[in-house]
């Protein structure tokens, strides 16, 4: 363990205690500070680089085949620690025939952007992989209803993102290949 | 002064409340401006590039003058101002209104009112005579400043009892003492020089500002003949103006907002630029008492021509010495911490009491020997 | 069904700990009693053991006899030499006899369950985004309890239909069934329709409905509640609202007098599905599908919202002063009501008392189901003779306050939640008096009421009920009720308050039960409300055995000797 060593003070020489030795060292500090290079960023006109794994608006996206991913389980819903999220669960009629082996999907998504912390436990409980915070961190609206993201607006902003799943595909697949009952 | 003018009672006074009106005019607009600079300057200080939105039309659509100007954020004092006026009026339901509303104007009249003995240069008329420009220059001028400025305090002080606040009493108390405690070592620091310049013989009186300017023609500035007195009167002047490192009575770290923490609106702007103000006028009188007001420089006799060109230039001199200075005190700003108030007490009455105190004593000494030798014996 | 003799305790040996259990219960049973789980899926409670899911596998051993002396062989330390079942046995088959031996936590044991819950996972869907079972799953929970955590299962699993309609109220996922057949039995034993059975073999084994028969007794989701798994499912409940987010309060059913217990889950103040809880006194583990409908009425369209005074909306404090007002007359009738609860009926009484007023009661009869639908279509009839509001056994119709408004003896009418023209008041009669109605929902005396006060339905605030077998049961508040509405109690105890010119009687129930225990109702003194929220009290209704009670044998419940 290492041993505390309490270090000695040097007393304070005359300049020092004046301070004003001090004070025009500062002043030459914040003086040449004055001439560097700034880092605003002109925003609207200049953007921000959005690194990977950024954590945006949440938004729900669709595989490739552009079946909607989102089953309301409603993980996202509980996990969410401000309750920004709220679905409305609806069932898939049988016969649709894009969705086969789809029987639960969300009949209403709400996240409500004014609750939102951008936390993204949605995207780590989804175990449909359908919710993601992608890069959009400009929402803004002019009225509470605005700024509440329905569930069209979702897939809008979410769009297609690759699978490695296909997991309707797959259970369509073990239907016809055999092991059908 | 104005013997070309017709000399009409009324006439003269409406003349010189245009002159007045014109003078108020100048200072707020200097006092505006400096809020600008304030924001520019922290700004490019701390890396970033300040106000550089506000946008007038028509002047903003003439190439590179417009966005050159937008970019420096000229008309920022302008929507400033505008903001204020149109903000919401809010009066907090506790507050004693009569002196709630009666504050900020105590605050900004003493701010006003010294800087009708403020000369700001000097006319040379054809004839060959000068006179000091300035609306009234008093004999007294110094006493006058001191006297008038002091009462700005009342402003600060019945802001934070009006508003029924903890936080704003508290920043007025702050402010009247540390006005009392400063006061005291302004005051004396500026007896050297008094005596300085009014050495038996002298044309000028050691109390006339102008007078206290016109003795550094030529000559050293006063800041080199006596630097602790410069010393002491700018730290002074820093306190008294309550500006960082002093600025105890709104210290928003401790206070919320201190004195102001009730005012929003046009209110809270009448004390921001009734600050400013302040800050223009401390500099203004610093510049005539410590850096040769409108002279060239120290041991130079004024390289302008003495007629109406050279009334300009010394005005304009004496402008740039100002404009340096409240640089000056935004660069401190932006460089300093803010003092405890215990330091800040611990510093004016242990510090720059004594020093100003022992300042005086010597200069009495060397004055007196330097009269010594120069007189004759009785 | 097991049914032990529970009075004889015996020691037996659970994890080499000394233990006492009651005579010829089961392992599973036994081990629980003593705070060890064994996981089971087919085994229930309630119903016949079928021992075909093989979770519950524990090891099983006796002490060793000599079988020439039988005499006691003994290891070397002197202690009874165990003989052990070579495999292990399944728990709820096994009952517990003296001195028996038996392991729930050993490594065999735990190497049972996770082969077990690798066939059960086999072909098991990934459901559980979409199940409605997920988070009461028995599966979920002991394949995260017992289950390896990663799939050996590289090929294709089963499809099978998923939305198979087993009646009007239960879908089938076959995908999810694990071949349990709890339901089979519950549908057997209990609700007495066998209607269910496996067909098939091996991996092709499929629950089904006999042909030409469905699954639509009145007990049919009960056997949603016994599925272990996702496989049964509730068509009203299906895909409405996952359970984590349900809030469960413990109720009873009002539908009939069996007072069934109840767990009514809610969210945010909506009631989502009713399912029974168990008491082994009152319901097992049981209700009727009709019961669960129930809720549907909190939000119904006829509920009655506000308060009013001849059909204008008024604040609820002026609406009780304008019915303090009409209450002051003489000849009023006061139309009771075995749908209120307990401390209602007893604040009702009171209000009797005060007024002067003669009280008219109907019971409400239907059919017996002989299980847990009894004739008695009210939860609290028995309250109503309890609290004495009636002393004689109530007709089905109100045609003695029909007869009492016709020679004009009743001018005012108070009626508690009873619907008059239904209960046969003619309307012309109806017409000659002044109504005052309380109640939850609109009906013929709300439309013809001249002060409308609307009341709390069962789930909106807390009381108690007496069932059909004297059993005083409370239940709790579940779900708040409509903003600006009060329970009947705090209406009846304003109204009595100001009719009195006295205190209002705080209206919580505790005060209520004070009042009771202040000597008004022998049966009831030595009763508090505390006491009623931790069980329910078995009250003595002997003195009553010479009425003639509608309700016939059933689960659970012997009619009074006559």
């Amino acid at each position: 363990m290492a041993k505390t060593v309490v270090l000695e003070r040097k007393p304070l020489s005359l300049s020092e205690r004046t301070y004003l030795p001090q004070i025009v060292t500062g002043l030459k500090t914040t003086f040449s500070n004055m001439f560097k290079p700034k880092v605003t960023l002109q925003y609207p006109e200049e953007k921000p680089v959005i690194p990977n794994n950024y954590r945006g608006v949440p938004t729900l996206v669709k595989d490739p085949n552009g079946r909607e991913k989102c089953v309301s389980c409603q993980l996202c819903e509980f996990v969410c620690p401000p309750k920004a999220i709220r679905i409305t669960p609806g069932s898939v009629p049988d016969d649709q025939e894009d969705r086969e082996h789809v029987e639960k999907a969300p009949q209403e998504f709400e996240i409500n952007m004014l609750r939102c912390i951008y936390c993204g436990y949605c995207q780590e409980v989804c175990p449909e992989e359908a919710i993601f915070l992608q890069d959009q961190y400009s929402s803004s609206g002019y009225s509470r209803e605005e700024m509440v993201n329905n569930k069209q607006k979702l897939y809008e902003l979410g769009g297609t993102l690759p699978d490695h799943h296909y997991k309707w595909d797959k259970k369509k697949e073990a239907e016809e290949l055999g092991n059908a009952h | 002064m104005f013997d070309w003018l017709p000399q009409n009672v009324w006439f003269s006074v409406g003349l010189k409340v245009f002159f007045a009106l014109m003078m108020i005019g100048a200072v707020m607009t200097m006092a505006g401006y400096s809020v600008l600079a304030e924001r520019k300057v922290s700004a490019w200080m701390q890396g970033r590039v300040g106000p550089n939105r506000t946008a007038l039309p028509f002047i903003d659509y003439i190439p590179i003058i417009g966005p050159f100007l937008r970019k420096l954020g000229i008309f920022q004092p302008l929507a400033d101002g505008l903001k204020f006026l149109f903000k919401e009026e809010i009066v907090p339901g506790h507050v004693n209104k009569f002196y709630y509303y009666l504050a900020p104007l105590v605050a900004l009249v003493p701010a006003l009112t010294t800087m009708t003995v403020l000369p700001f240069g000097q006319m040379y008329w054809p004839d060959g005579t000068t006179s000091i420009l300035a609306l009234a220059d008093l004999e007294v001028g110094i006493l006058f400043v001191f006297a008038v400025s002091s009462l700005g305090v009342y402003g600060i002080a019945l802001a934070g009892w009006s508003s029924n606040n903890k936080y704003s009493f508290l920043g007025g108390i702050r402010s009247s003492a540390q006005m009392i405690s400063y006061e005291l070592a302004m005051g004396l620091s500026l007896l050297p020089v008094f005596l300085w310049v009014a050495v038996p013989g002298a044309q000028e009186s050691g109390l006339s500002i102008s007078g206290i300017a016109n003795s550094q023609e030529g000559a050293a500035w006063l800041f080199l003949v006596q630097p602790v007195s410069a010393l002491v009167f700018l730290i002074a002047l820093f306190a008294e103006t309550n500006r960082l490192p002093f600025d105890m009575p709104e210290s928003e770290t401790d206070l919320v907002g201190g004195f102001h923490t009730e005012y929003g609106s046009f209110k809270f702007g009448i004390f921001f630029v009734a600050e400013y103000a302040h800050i223009v006028i401390g500099s203004a009188i610093f510049t005539l008492l410590f850096l040769g007001g409108w002279h060239f420089l120290p041991f130079m006799n004024d390289p302008w021509p003495a007629n109406w060109i050279g009334t300009l230039l010394g005005v304009g001199w004496f402008l740039a010495k100002t404009v340096f200075l409240i640089f000056f005190f935004i660069w401190i700003r932006w460089t300093l911490p803010r003092f405890r108030y215990d330091q800040v007490m611990h510093l004016g009455w242990t510090k720059l009491l004594p020093l100003a105190l022992a300042n005086l004593i010597v200069y009495v000494i060397i004055v007196t020997l330097i009269d010594q030798s120069n007189s004759t014996p009785f | 069904m097991i049914s032990p003799t529970k009075e004889e305790l015996i020691t037996i040996n659970l994890n080499g700990l000394e233990v006492e259990v009651p005579n010829g219960m089961n392992a599973v049973e036994a081990a629980a009693l003593h705070g060890h789980e064994v996981p089971h899926y087919c085994y229930h409670p309630k119903l016949s053991v079928a021992g075909n899911c093989r979770m519950c596998l524990v090891e099983m051993g006796t002490p060793m006899r000599d079988r020439a002396t039988g005499e006691p062989i003994l290891e070397e330390d002197g202690s009874p030499k165990i003989g052990w079942v070579p495999k292990p046995v399944i728990g709820c088959a096994t009952n517990v006899s003296s001195g028996m031996h038996l392991r729930t936590e050993s490594d065999l044991v735990s190497e049972c369950r996770e082969g077990i819950m690798e066939f059960l996972l086999v072909n098991h869907p990934l459901d559980c985004p979409i199940c409605d079972q997920a988070g009461e799953c028995r599966l979920q929970e002991f394949a995260t309890d017992y289950g390896r955590g990663y799939s050996r299962y590289v090929e294709r699993k089963n499809v099978k239909p998923k939305r198979t309609r087993l009646g009007p109220r239960v879908t089938l996922d076959d995908e999810r069934c694990i071949l349990c057949s709890r339901c089979i039995r519950f549908s057997q034993e209990v609700a007495k329709d066998d209607v269910l059975g496996f067909v098939d073999r091996g991996s092709f084994s499929t629950l089904t409905c006999f042909p030409g028969k469905e699954l639509s007794n009145n007990y049919s989701l009960n056997t949603v509640d016994i599925c272990p798994v996702g496989a049964l499912t509730s068509t009203d409940f299906r895909f409405k609202m996952r359970v984590w987010f349900l809030k469960e309060s413990k109720s009873i059913c009002v539908e009939s007098s069996a007072g069934c217990n109840t767990t009514v889950s809610s969210r945010e103040g909506v009631i989502q599905r009713i399912t029974p809880c168990r008491n082994d006194l009152v319901n097992d583990t049981w209700m009727t599908d009709s019961g669960r409908e129930i809720y549907k009425t909190v939000r119904s369209e006829d509920r009655i919202l506000r308060p009013s005074v001849k059909g204008e909306d008024q604040p609820l404090n002026e609406t009780i002063s304008s019915a303090v007002n009409i209450l002051q007359e003489n000849k009023i009738g006061l139309v009771a009501s075995c749908h209120s609860t307990l401390e209602e009926q007893i604040l009702t009484k009171k209000l009797a008392d005060l007024t002067k007023a003669e009280i008219f009661l109907r019971g409400h009869f239907g059919e017996d189901d002989g299980i847990l639908l009894s004739a008695d279509r009210s939860p609290n009839l028995r309250g109503a003779l309890v609290t004495g509001l009636i002393q004689e056994y109530p007709e089905d119709n109100l045609l003695a306050l029909n007869d009492a408004i016709t020679k004009g003896d009743v001018e005012v009418l108070l009626v508690m939640n009873e619907d008059l023209i239904k209960s046969g008041i003619s309307e012309e009669n109806l017409a000659k008096v002044k109504v005052v109605y309380i109640g939850t929902h609109s009906n013929s005396s709300s439309q013809n009421a001249d002060i409308v006060l609307p009341g709390l339905s069962v789930f909106e605030k807390g009381g108690s009920f007496i069932n059909r077998s004297f059993l005083l049961q409370s239940f709790e508040l579940c779900i708040p009720g409509p903003v600006g509405l009060k329970s009947q109690a705090e209406v009846l105890s304003a109204i009595i308050a100001q009719l009195s010119n006295e205190e209002c009687i705080s209206t919580n129930l505790d005060s209520i039960w004070e009042l009771v225990n202040s000597g008004q109702i022998d049966l009831l003194s030595s009763i508090t409300y505390a006491d009623l929220k931790v069980a329910p009290v078995q009250l003595d209704g002997s003195r009553w055995s010479q009425l003639n009670f509608v309700e016939k044998e059933a689960l659970n419940y012997r009619p009074l000797a006559s």
